[in-house]
């Protein structure tokens, strides 16, 4: 059995991997990437938690949530390739278009 | 003809208008003329039924508001139409002038003397003229002189005689500057004008006074209640109406335009400023009789400066060398003899004088003018002589005319010059030696008026030519156009006189006709300020002694201008040497006269000059002062609109700007923070739950 701290160590690990990936990085796909390992740590949380109550509440909102990001991935890739064949690129750092 | 009145004035209008809208274009030399004369010979016949009519008055009926016949006074006024209508004066007289003409005796002898002699004057124009510039200019001019001339005389009441008195010193000022290139033409115009603006206020004035007086202008209706006026107020009126004829008929001491107005041509010289608009102040002191009768000391006022205007003009033209200059002292002086015999109460015999004056004075210019026609425009006396034999018919007329005007019986001069000798002599109050004075000043008059008039005779005419080869060699005698004229007008000159035998002289039969015809006129007068008028009579002298007192009198006079015509003929014919040793023996004297009493220089030094000064003086100040005022107020108006600009530029802009400086500089640091970037929102998302996290934190241990 491995010990609750553990998995929310790792939890945490992967939510720090997954925000600075997001903040840092400049290729939208690596952002989605993270913004997926942000969810697998809140994923993580979510069932580790269950597990320890021994209430099913924390697994059902786990796979709800692997759901809505299957969903967000396929709308967040359609918007990327529809950026891309606007404006050839993948680099955030280009895409300012909210900028006034 | 009575009701066609208004047409008399109205052909040398229509005449004036033609010649002054089209002659200059359209119209030839020929056809200006024939409108010219056209015009003012059917004014003259119309004028000649209108007045023959009023000879038989009895056969015309009045028309209510448009020809009132009043068969006693012998007057016929035409109402053309209202005029001037401005509602009641203070005194509740209502201000009502129409336009209105007058037939009556007296201004039936102007209407003829005007549109008679103007006619011929006009004739002789057209050849005095035929090779001027402007031909159409000067015609046009000369009928509206005759229009307005004829508006002054048949004019029903003041303010109408006025327009035509206005209208006639316009012409005058136009025609004497015809030649207007000329400085000295325009000069004596503007000089004439001016001194007559003079008289003209004088006239109104007394109009103004009348109407206070009277509430009314119509000549009837004034004459007929000039009794009811005070007699300081009568004479008051008279002298300021006196002004104003002096200043027109030229009488000390505004006669000194008429002289300089001899620069027009010389047939304007003829008509104007010898024939006819000089005369209107006789014409309209006689009209005024009954108010200067009210008012005697207005008639010794006129009877002084006449008999001195007569006498100092008579010698200013002793020493004058310019043949038309001559004639210009001598129309003052005679002048001066009209107003001398109103001054006196004698207005027939002013009016007689102003009748043959108008005759032989308007035959002597047109002769001189002939004269001067042939020399090639030379005018000084200097360079004439002999013209007697080139010049036959303008010598003949032209010794007819100074005949007539030194009174050589049975010449006109003679019967008009002596009845007003006699009136003047048998004037004056019984105990006085007033009328004797000026009688004996009439007869002075008389005498230098034959010498320098045969001065002139036998300067011009007798003796060896004193003109240069050239001008003797174009001698020649005047076309048919101006002779004719000159032989009407000396037969005028010669017969003219014989409508106004006195009875003395008509061997007891009563042949003074002109007497008879203008009494009507004067006979309204009432007798009660008359007292100078039948002075003679009042004193108590008995007829007999009246008549061989008229006898001496006419017999003194004619030796008198006898002697003068002998020394005339000494000085100028005879022995030349005399006149030069008398000027050598009398310098000052000579040099007084022959600067005509240097009037001109006292009236420059004295009027002309200090006007001047003032003028100048005035606009320095309009310059300095009061334009100083004026820009001053503009530049500080513009020193301040230029201060509150700055202000408005500077403070209120700013204030706003600043305001929107502040918004836009706001706006811009904010603006930073929308990168579009969602990585840098995060960024502060991040830090944002990180930072309020460990303030939840750091509070909740």
């Amino acid at each position: 059995m491995i010990p609750q701290n553990h998995l929310l160590v790792l939890s945490l690990v992967l939510l720090t991997i997954g925000v600075v990936g997001v903040l840092v990085r400049r290729n939208v796909i690596i952002i989605l990437m993270s913004i997926e390992l942000i969810l697998n740590a809140a994923n993580l949380n979510f069932v580790a938690f269950s597990r320890q109550w021994q209430n099913l509440t924390g697994q059902i909102w786990g796979v709800f949530n692997i759901t809505i990001a299957a969903a967000e991935v396929a709308v967040g890739l359609a918007i990327v390739i529809a950026l891309f064949r606007n404006r050839e690129t993948v680099n955030v750092d280009e895409m300012n278009l909210m900028k006034w | 003809m009575l009701s066609a009145l208004y047409l008399i004035p109205l052909l040398p209008l229509a005449g004036f208008v033609l010649n002054g809208l089209f002659g200059k274009r359209y119209l030839s030399k020929q056809l200006i003329g024939i409108i010219a004369c056209g015009a003012v010979l059917a004014a003259f016949l119309l004028s000649l039924g209108a007045v023959l009519q009023l000879g038989h008055l009895d056969s015309v009926t009045s028309v209510p508001g448009h020809l009132e016949v009043d068969r006693e006074a012998k007057r016929v006024t035409l109402t053309a139409a209202e005029w001037l209508h401005a509602g009641r004066g203070s005194q509740g007289a209502e201000f009502s002038i129409p336009w209105g003409f007058t037939l009556d005796p007296l201004s039936a002898v102007m209407l003829l003397v005007v549109t008679g002699v103007g006619f011929l004057i006009h004739v002789y124009s057209v050849g005095y003229m035929a090779h001027e510039e402007g031909y159409w200019r000067y015609f046009a001019y000369l009928n509206l002189f005759m229009a307005m001339m004829l508006t002054l005389v048949l004019g029903s009441s003041f303010p109408v005689m006025f327009v035509g008195w206005e209208g006639v010193g316009l012409c005058s000022y136009l025609l004497i500057g015809f030649d207007y290139p000329k400085d000295s033409a325009a000069d004596a115009g503007k000089k004439a004008f001016l001194v007559n603006r003079v008289g003209d206020m004088g006239f109104v004035l007394a109009m103004a006074w009348i109407f206070a007086s009277l509430g009314t202008l119509e000549f009837s209706s004034v004459m007929a209640q000039a009794s009811h006026l005070a007699p300081a107020v009568a004479a008051g009126i008279g002298v300021l109406l006196f002004v104003g004829a002096c200043g027109k008929s030229a009488q000390i001491p505004l006669y000194v335009w008429l002289p300089d107005a001899m620069a027009g041509p010389t047939p304007v010289s003829a008509l104007i400023h010898a024939a006819t608009m000089v005369t209107a102040g006789v014409y309209m002191v006689c009209r005024c009789s009954a108010i200067y009768l009210q008012g005697p000391q207005a008639l010794m006022v006129v009877a002084t400066v006449g008999a001195l205007t007569a006498i100092f003009a008579a010698s200013m033209a002793l020493r004058q060398n310019d043949i038309k200059k001559v004639l210009a002292y001598s129309t003052v002086s005679q002048l001066g003899y009209m107003f001398l015999a109103a001054g006196v109460g004698a207005f027939t015999a002013a009016v007689f004088h102003l009748m043959t004056h108008a005759f032989f004075k308007a035959l002597l210019f047109l002769g001189s003018g002939s004269v001067i026609h042939a020399m090639s425009g030379e005018q000084d006396l200097r360079k004439m002589g002999g013209l007697k034999k080139t010049l036959p018919i303008t010598f003949a007329t032209f010794l007819v005319g100074t005949l007539a005007i030194a009174g050589i019986p049975p010449l006109s001069g003679f019967f008009s010059k002596d009845e007003i000798l006699w009136k003047a002599f048998g004037s004056g109050n019984p105990h006085g030696l007033g009328g004797v004075i000026f009688w004996l000043v009439g007869l002075l008059a008389a005498a230098l008026t034959t010498f320098y008039m045969f001065r002139l005779v036998f300067l011009c005419f007798y003796g060896e030519g004193r003109m240069d080869h050239e001008t003797a060699h174009h001698l020649h005698e005047s076309p048919k156009v101006m002779t004719v004229p000159l032989i009407i007008l000396a037969v005028l000159s010669a017969v003219g006189g014989l409508i106004g035998i006195p009875k003395s002289l008509s061997f007891g039969a009563d042949l003074n006709f002109f007497e008879h015809f203008l009494a009507p006129v004067f006979e309204t007068v009432p007798p009660s300020g008359a007292a100078a008028v039948h002075a003679a009579e009042a004193a108590g002298v008995s007829h007999g002694e009246v008549e061989s007192l008229e006898y001496l009198l006419m017999l003194l006079a004619l030796g008198v201008v006898a002697a003068a015509i002998f020394t005339a003929y000494r000085f100028y014919r005879a022995r030349p040497e005399i006149p030069r040793r008398l000027a050598s023996a009398m310098p000052r004297l000579g040099e007084l006269l022959a600067n005509k009493y240097y009037v001109d220089e006292l009236y420059a030094a004295a009027i002309v000059r200090p006007t001047l000064a003032a003028c100048r003086g005035l606009h320095a100040f309009d310059a300095r002062v009061v334009d100083g005022l004026v820009n001053g107020v503009r530049h500080a108006t513009m020193g301040f609109s230029i201060l509150s600009r700055i202000f408005d530029q500077y403070v209120v802009d700013g204030l706003v700007n600043a305001t929107a400086y502040i918004a836009r500089g706001l706006a811009l640091a904010f603006r930073r923070m929308q990168t579009g970037q969602v990585q840098s929102y995060l960024t502060l998302f991040v830090f944002g739950i990180f930072l309020f996290v460990s303030i939840y934190l750091f509070w909740n241990r």
